[in-house]
């Protein structure tokens, strides 16, 4: 059925139609409405879940911790500096290999203080061993925390679904809400492997040793590091998981397609741009305006973060003459992460031929709007004008 | 002009009422004082000033009787929340504007 | 009347209802058979009173820029108010439509070159039952009225779905007593 709501709307919905079992979480703007949402449809009786009421993000965290090892499927939400609290328990759940899922509404991170949108927080959790999925519109953010579920359950990674506060947020589209029992179909009860039992009691994520030992038992078991090698070996597997899962999503539901990134006209384009969020579809409009004066521009939304997609990516840009890299978070120092993962998939992909010159733009920080009419000029500029200094990124919509 | 010229590279607040422009009109309940029940105003002579002190947007002066700044007051109400002798009422905002052209 | 591409902007202060009345809008929209609807309300300090506008963009194909209206069809204000305080014609096409709850009558406003829609939403909305300032119904029977871009019985269908339980026919009977008593300038 399609209905017309808001983007934290749809993602409480892709929650209730997962059917998680513990929900904890902890409001801040602007991922508020959607626990204030679960909350009610927990109360209502509408989900039989654990909807437990915490004192912060990183207790938030640790609920959901607890709940997955104890086998149930656990949900939480937050944003910015919500976000960063729970950092050190965001390490702790993909090293314990727990299949929770987490929807991160984007905001900017303080100081200053901003409650507004850009890709900061979630873009300076790159490393923590999470698979990040970033979504441009309410029937994606309805559709990637049902698949997340899947995913995160046959991989046994934690997943972020990361979707722009306000702009998707509070923005209110129609999206198709899908039957409840073609969601069974698509992703059964969660069996866990291994659940916390009093019957059968046990200590989990002990202290590993440098190297490896034999436990109680006489088993050769892992040190640190073989744990740690497992972790990127099922992250790089996860790719595979994706795709598999997003063809069966596809069969059971006509939508999606592509668990990687979708293209916009990118078969003969010279120029690409690339970018994460509701600003690459935004950048759709744009690239229309381009081709109609005679620019042929096409658009990448990557969708899948983490793991990255480096080969797939680099296969669909490295016909291109430039690519253009949109980016609200920033690497200080440096320049955007997407834009240097790009650069350097293109550097291991591109080899036999001349590969695409690269440029970044830095854009929407703290929720500085992005008027169409400055997109189009800096990307007609990148298009147009010889890279002068490729290591200096771009700003657009600065006001300094 | 430019935003250099501020000279900080951090934000930065200072006292003062209108950082975020003329908030007064977004009142939709207006706080009016009554000398005749306000300890100040009573004694004729500086004390209480709980009003003054609460107020989160410091625009209620300390003095003799305290006056409330209109073209900044947001009109939280915590000022006759707080108020010991509830010499303060929040009064509906159009009551007072009405016939305003 | 149909159209290709019609972009609303509506204004009001905060817990007015603007966003509740473009979203109702909104709805209505999308089941009139445009499949590109998107409202993207415009926040700032999140305070009841300070004034709010919210961007309802509509399109016979998917809406893809998100951003702020900056060249409406159509202005609808809740509160004339406003127009002292902010530039809330901003951008306004010419020809454009604008919709303003106001006691005053067409002849006080002078905006060349507007279709200029006017009605006392706030006291007719009291006539419907409503408590003072419940103005979000109201508001869209002199939007029907002033645009005829929608069905007004879909509005209505919608208004009492939106006010279920909270004074759904009340709310209805605002639309309806506000269409009637809208005044609309030629051009």
């Amino acid at each position: 059925m399609h209905i017309i709501e808001s983007g934290n709307v749809a993602a409480a919905l892709g929650v209730k139609l997962s059917r998680a079992q513990v929900i904890a979480a902890y409001p801040i703007t602007p991922q508020t409405p959607l626990t204030e949402k679960l909350s009610e449809i927990v109360e209502a009786g509408e989900l039989d879940a654990q909807y437990i009421p915490v004192e912060s993000e990183h207790s938030a965290l640790a609920v959901c911790i607890a709940a997955s090892s104890a086998g149930a499927r656990a949900f939480t939400a937050t944003s910015a500096n919500g976000l960063l609290y729970m950092h050190e328990q965001i390490h702790w759940a993909a090293g314990a290999r727990l299949p929770i899922v987490m929807c991160v509404v984007n905001r900017g991170v303080g100081a200053p203080w901003t409650v507004w949108n850009d890709h900061q927080d979630s873009i300076s959790q790159r490393d923590t061993g999470w698979i990040q999925i970033y979504v441009n519109d309410h029937q994606q953010i309805i559709d990637t925390v049902i698949k997340s579920f899947r995913l995160a359950e046959e991989v046994m990674i934690p997943i972020m679904v990361c979707y722009d506060g306000y702009l998707l947020s509070h923005t209110y589209m129609p999206f198709d809400v899908p039957e409840q029992d073609r969601v069974d179909a698509f992703l059964p009860p969660y069996k866990a492997p291994y659940a916390l039992d009093p019957e059968n009691p046990a200590n989990l994520n002990t202290v590993t040793l440098p190297d490896i030992r034999f436990d109680a038992q006489g088993r050769l078991a892992h040190g640190y590091m073989e744990i740690r090698y497992l972790l990127q070996e099922d992250m790089r597997k996860a790719l595979d998981a994706a795709s598999s899962i997003e063809r069966q999503f596809f069969e059971m539901f006509g939508r999606g397609g592509d668990a990687f990134f979708e293209l916009y006209c990118c078969e003969d384009a010279d120029y690409i741009a690339v970018s994460m969020g509701s600003l690459s579809y935004h950048l759709r409009d744009v690239a229309d305006l381009l081709r109609a004066s005679g620019i042929r521009v096409g658009v990448m939304s990557v969708h899948l973060y983490r793991p990255f997609p480096a080969s797939m990516i680099a296969q669909a840009l490295v016909h291109a003459r430039r690519i253009i890299v949109f980016e609200k978070a920033l690497s200080y120092g440096y320049e955007g992460a997407l834009c240097s993962d790009i650069k350097s998939a293109l550097f291991h992909h591109g080899h036999n031929q001349a590969r695409p010159e690269v440029l970044g733009h830095v854009l929407g920080l703290g929720g500085r709007e992005i008027r169409t009419e400055d997109l189009h000029e800096a990307l007609k500029h990148s298009c147009t004008t010889p890279v002068a200094h490729p290591d200096e990124i771009g700003w657009i919509g600065l006001k300094i | 002009m430019s935003t250099r010229d501020y000279g900080w590279s951090t934000s930065h607040s200072e006292p003062g009422p209108g950082d975020a422009g003329k908030t007064g009109s977004w009142r939709v309940l207006r706080p009016v004082l009554d000398p005749g029940a306000c300890i100040p105003a009573k004694r004729n002579a500086p004390a209480c000033f709980i009003c003054w002190l609460y107020c989160p947007d410091g625009i209620i002066t300390r003095s003799i009787p305290p006056t409330i700044d209109y073209e900044y007051c947001k009109g939280c109400g915590i000022c006759a929340e707080e108020c010991p002798t509830k010499a303060i009422i929040m009064v509906e905002e159009s009551s007072v504007t009405k016939g305003k052209p | 009347m149909e159209h290709e591409h019609l972009e609303i902007r509506w204004h009001g202060r905060g817990g007015q209802g603007a966003i509740t009345a473009a979203k109702i809008v909104a709805k209505a929209t999308f089941e009139s058979g445009y499949p590109g609807v998107a409202m993207v309300p415009t926040f700032g300090t999140e305070r009841r009173g300070a004034p709010v506008f919210t961007s309802l963009k509509v399109s016979k194909t998917k809406i893809y820029d998100l951003s702020p209206i900056s060249r409406p069809d159509i202005i609808v204000v809740l509160d004339h108010l406003l127009l002292e305080e902010t530039d809330i014609l901003h951008g306004l096409k010419p020809g454009g439509i604008l919709v303003i709850n106001t006691p005053k009558p067409l002849e006080a406003y002078n905006f060349d070159g507007t279709r200029l829609a006017v009605a006392d939403v706030t006291a007719v909305s009291c006539r419907a039952g409503l408590p003072e300032g419940m103005v979000n119904a109201g508001i869209i029977g002199s939007f029907a009225r002033a645009t005829d871009f929608l069905d007004f019985a879909l509005l209505i269908r919608n208004i009492e779905e939106e006010f279920q339980g909270r004074r759904a026919s009340e709310n209805a009977q605002a639309a309806r007593l506000c269409y009637e008593n809208t005044t609309v300038m030629g051009y």
